[in-house]
């Protein structure tokens, strides 16, 4: 025997995707040596040292012939465990001990135990989807991951526990069982999540959360601390609408790549509420190894951003773009990279320092106006909706009175909402509101004279800017949608007119 | 108009080269009076070292004719005590500035010494409560006739200043810098209009910038020039309270807007008040304490109340009572969007606005 040259497929991660890498061995007489080359870090070379013991302990034989391993394309850095199995499977074929013919069409991925088990990788969805662009239909996993990776249609999964039982199987000594495939679709109720009823009072927010839900405007919650902003942000999930199929998988996609699946298919919407001392790479994602931030990890979700003025500006800064194309680029040496990061954003602050707002406030001027100018910060023109709390003592009260409406009530009415843009919105590349495009706004909000008086007359009074107009107008929309109305009505222009945010900033005399 | 003779012009320019030198001496806070009413000699002996060595020479070789020569060209002008525009109420002072820098409307000086003017000072980091008043105060006084006196701070001064202004009235910014040097800079634009408008005033000649030891001077100018002083809002601590200081040694009246007992910021003016100041609601008790109740100056500005319903009347008293949206809804009687909806309407007429991002408050008419 001259050389054999085996080639395996497997998969590399990148951001939410895979990338295809070949794992090429070439076994050929000479000294005995194993060597890996294509960019790989030190995770990868130990590989060889991990593949050796699995193969011996597997009862497989470790072949006495000058070993070169090639991750290709080369280009493409190569970090972690993953690649463990398809070297070993390359080194099996390269070798002899399993026919070459056997590998047609199948992909491998899985790191190797020294005793000769699999041990599940992170991105199985990924993966598995890549497995399928790449054009091959039969993927390779640990049992653990298997159902995730069978998400995929068309996509034959094996779901294998070691090396021995691969080498079995690619003999046709045996047949792995096929992974469960109940765990595919989700639940046609949304799961425990907290419920609106629980919430007392609070009318203006309630209503300021029913239309952020409906249009998916972002909004921000004004109030003392204790008031409940982050109880209602946390029912935001709750009340949008359940995610369809492909937003689903969207989820379950961004969850596997950090290792947070369930294993199955993803039935809620994230909610994240990173804490205010996050930096910018936390936020968008990042770093030498890009992993994404918390924006992603609320792809399709809610982003709750507590004490919004708290937030380092840096931080804020780094949001915009993400929040304006529903992704983000992250470019590190010769790679780009794109995380999803369509998000929801809710952000909440105290009405001042001291927190008590309104009447009682103890703030003198000065003090506010410098609260006030870190709020102003870069993130205020990309809110669609201001509401505002009411301090606890109201709240007592009004816990007296009605309990606050169910969750499932109000996400009807926001399913409507979103079902009437989505007629609406057939024609063009948003699919709520919130994300129509300011040609798009003006060609698909048309106003009846009497419907525009209201926004004539704030631009006239200057308390609106050219700016604020398409982002009331979108309100707006979504106002009428709730209700139900072909047209949009003067009260809807009114009422977003009332919920809008204005850049702080100006105060009274000072 | 203007004019100041040869040796006061001097005094002008070398309290200017030694502001630094003073600032070294001064400890504590106050106004560095005993220092002031010191002759040129005598004042460069106290500073001492350098600094004496450096005035002598300066007190040698002053040219005044190139100094009125970069007066003109800084647009400044200067009255010293000799001149008779300078107001006869500065000389109760022991410490009395040899000349006043100036720019703006020279001749409103000597409308002081015509008409009782008043000052009104009071905090800067100044709840909104007291900026309100401050500014109705202003405009009530503008309305009478008399002139507002302040130190163009930040918060209340800054208010009062502009009720005056709004109203068309004379108001004069006493600066502890340069008359020319906009301090606070975020001020700039109120600079402007005051000495277009107004009178900016210094001791301190132009391109000065202040010291700390110069704001208690400039408050005691303050105090000298009004017939009465009213404090809007203090602190116990506030450099506010010098100036109410001043105002009594000085035998001016002294008047104090009442605040919230529990409010901090107002804890100094509160205790004016219980120390025996005149009450000050608005701009007619001041004029009842300068004139004597019933006088016949009258500071009403006639408000036109616009046509509302009764529903928006209830919608106004609860932006009025500083209410929540929810606490607005439930006392008007709407629900909420119609609420948030009915409040956007009386913004757009002007009659409420936008308190920063925090809901509404009721737009006073005269802006």
């Amino acid at each position: 025997m001259l050389s054999v040259l085996a080639s395996v497929p497997t998969f590399a991660l990148e951001g939410v995707d895979a990338r295809e890498v070949t794992v090429e061995v070439d076994a050929r007489r000479g000294l005995p040596a194993f060597t890996v080359v294509g960019l790989p870090d030190t995770a990868v070379r130990e590989a060889r040292e991990r593949v050796r013991s699995a193969l011996l302990n597997s009862g497989l034989e470790f072949p006495l012939q000058r070993l070169t391993v090639n991750l290709a394309p080369a280009w493409v850095r190569k970090a972690g465990a993953s690649f463990d199995l398809a070297i070993a499977v390359g080194v099996l074929t390269a070798s002899g001990q399993v026919p070459a013919d056997a590998l047609e069409g199948i992909a491998v991925s899985g790191e190797l135990s020294l005793g000769g088990a699999l041990r599940p990788v992170r991105g199985a969805l990924p993966i598995a989807l890549g497995c399928y662009a790449a054009g091959l239909r039969r993927l390779v996993v640990t049992p653990e991951i298997a159902s995730e990776a069978a998400l995929v249609d068309d996509l034959e999964v094996w779901a294998v526990p070691d090396l021995a039982r691969l080498v079995d199987l690619l003999h046709g000594r045996w047949t792995p069982e096929p992974p469960p495939a109940d765990v595919s679709r989700p639940a046609a109720t949304q799961v425990e999540s907290p419920d609106l009823a629980d919430v007392r009072g609070q009318a203006d927010a309630r209503r300021a959360l029913e239309i952020a839900a409906a249009g998916g405007h972002s909004m921000l919650m004004i109030g003392p601390p204790g008031a409940g902003k982050t109880m209602l942000a946390r029912r935001l999930p709750g009340i949008l609408p359940p995610p369809t199929i492909e937003e689903a998988l969207d989820i379950t996609r961004v969850q596997s790549v950090i290792g947070n699946g369930s294993g199955g298919l993803a039935t809620e919407r994230p909610f994240r509420a990173p804490h205010h001392t996050i930096s910018a790479q936390g936020l968008v994602g990042g770093g030498a190894r890009p992993r994404p931030g918390e924006v992603t990890l609320a792809h399709r979700g809610v982003l709750f951003l507590d004490e919004l003025a708290e937030f380092a500006r840096p931080a804020l800064e780094a949001l915009r773009q993400p929040l304006e194309h529903g992704s983000v680029d992250i470019v590190r040496g010769q790679i780009g990279l794109r995380f999803p990061a369509r998000v929801l954003l809710a952000a909440a602050a105290n009405p001042c320092p001291c927190g008590i707002g309104g009447e009682r406030c103890e703030c003198g001027v000065l003090t506010r106006e410098r609260y006030r100018a870190r709020l102003s910060g870069p993130l205020i023109d990309r809110i669609d909706l201001v509401c505002q709390l009411a301090p606890l003592p109201a709240l007592a009260l009004a816990s007296d009175s009605a309990a606050g409406e169910s969750s499932d009530a109000v996400r009807k009415r926001v399913v409507g909402a979103r079902e009437r843009q989505a007629t609406r919105l057939v024609a063009s590349a948003a699919t709520c509101n919130a994300e129509l495009t300011t040609g798009a706004t003006r060609l698909l909000v048309p106003l009846t004279t009497r419907a525009s008086r209201p926004l004539a007359a704030a631009l006239d009074a200057g308390v609106l800017t050219g700016r604020g107009h398409d982002r009331v107008l979108r309100v707006a929309r979504t106002i009428a949608d709730l209700a139900g109305k072909q047209k949009v009505e003067r009260d809807d222009v009114a009422e977003a007119l009332g919920y809008r945010a204005v850049a702080p900033g100006r105060t009274a005399a000072a | 108009m203007s004019g100041a003779c040869d040796s006061c012009l001097r005094r002008g320019y070398l309290i200017g080269l030694l502001s630094a030198r003073i600032a070294g001496l001064v400890g504590g806070p106050g106004a560095p009076s005993e220092l002031l009413a010191l002759d040129d000699v005598s004042l460069a002996a106290a500073v001492g070292g350098k600094g004496e060595q450096e005035a002598l020479a300066f007190l040698g070789r002053f040219e005044p004719r190139r100094a009125r020569a970069d007066l003109r060209h800084a647009g400044v002008a200067a009255v010293c005590q000799h001149h008779e525009s300078y107001p006869t109420s500065l000389e109760d002072l022991n410490d009395q500035p040899a000349v006043l820098f100036c720019c703006g409307r020279v001749e409103l000086l000597s409308a002081v010494e015509a008409e009782p003017a008043v000052t009104v000072v009071g905090t800067r980091d100044a709840t909104p409560y007291a900026i309100e008043v401050a500014h109705d105060v202003g405009r009530g006084l503008a309305v009478a006739g008399i002139t507002t006196i302040s130190g163009m701070a930040l918060g209340v001064d800054g208010a009062a200043h502009r009720g005056a202004l709004g109203a068309r009235g004379a108001t004069i910014a006493v600066l502890a810098g340069g008359p020319d040097v906009a301090y606070p800079r975020r001020h700039a634009d109120l600079h402007t209009q005051i000495a277009a408008n107004g009178l900016v005033v210094s001791e301190l000649p132009p391109g000065q910038r202040p010291y700390r030891w110069s704001f208690p001077a400039r408050n005691r100018l303050m105090a000298a020039l009004a017939r009465m002083t009213v404090v809007i809002e203090a602190g116990e601590a506030s450099g506010t309270l010098i100036t109410a200081d001043f105002a009594q040694d000085l035998g001016r009246t002294l008047g104090a807007v009442p605040g919230r007992v529990s409010t901090r910021a107002a804890a100094g003016s509160n205790r004016l008040l219980r120390e025996g100041a005149a009450v000050v609601r608005d701009a007619s008790d001041v004029l009842d304490e300068l004139f004597g109740i019933g006088a016949g100056r009258s500071a009403s500005v006639r408000l036109t109340e616009p046509e509302l319903d009764p529903i928006e009347r209830r919608l106004l008293d609860g932006v009025e009572s500083r209410l929540d949206i929810d606490g607005i809804s439930t006392f008007a009687g709407l629900p909420i969007n119609e609420t948030r909806a009915a409040l956007a309407q009386l913004e757009t007429r002007g009659l409420i606005r936008r308190d920063g991002l925090f809901g509404w408050e009721r737009a006073r008419p005269s802006r």
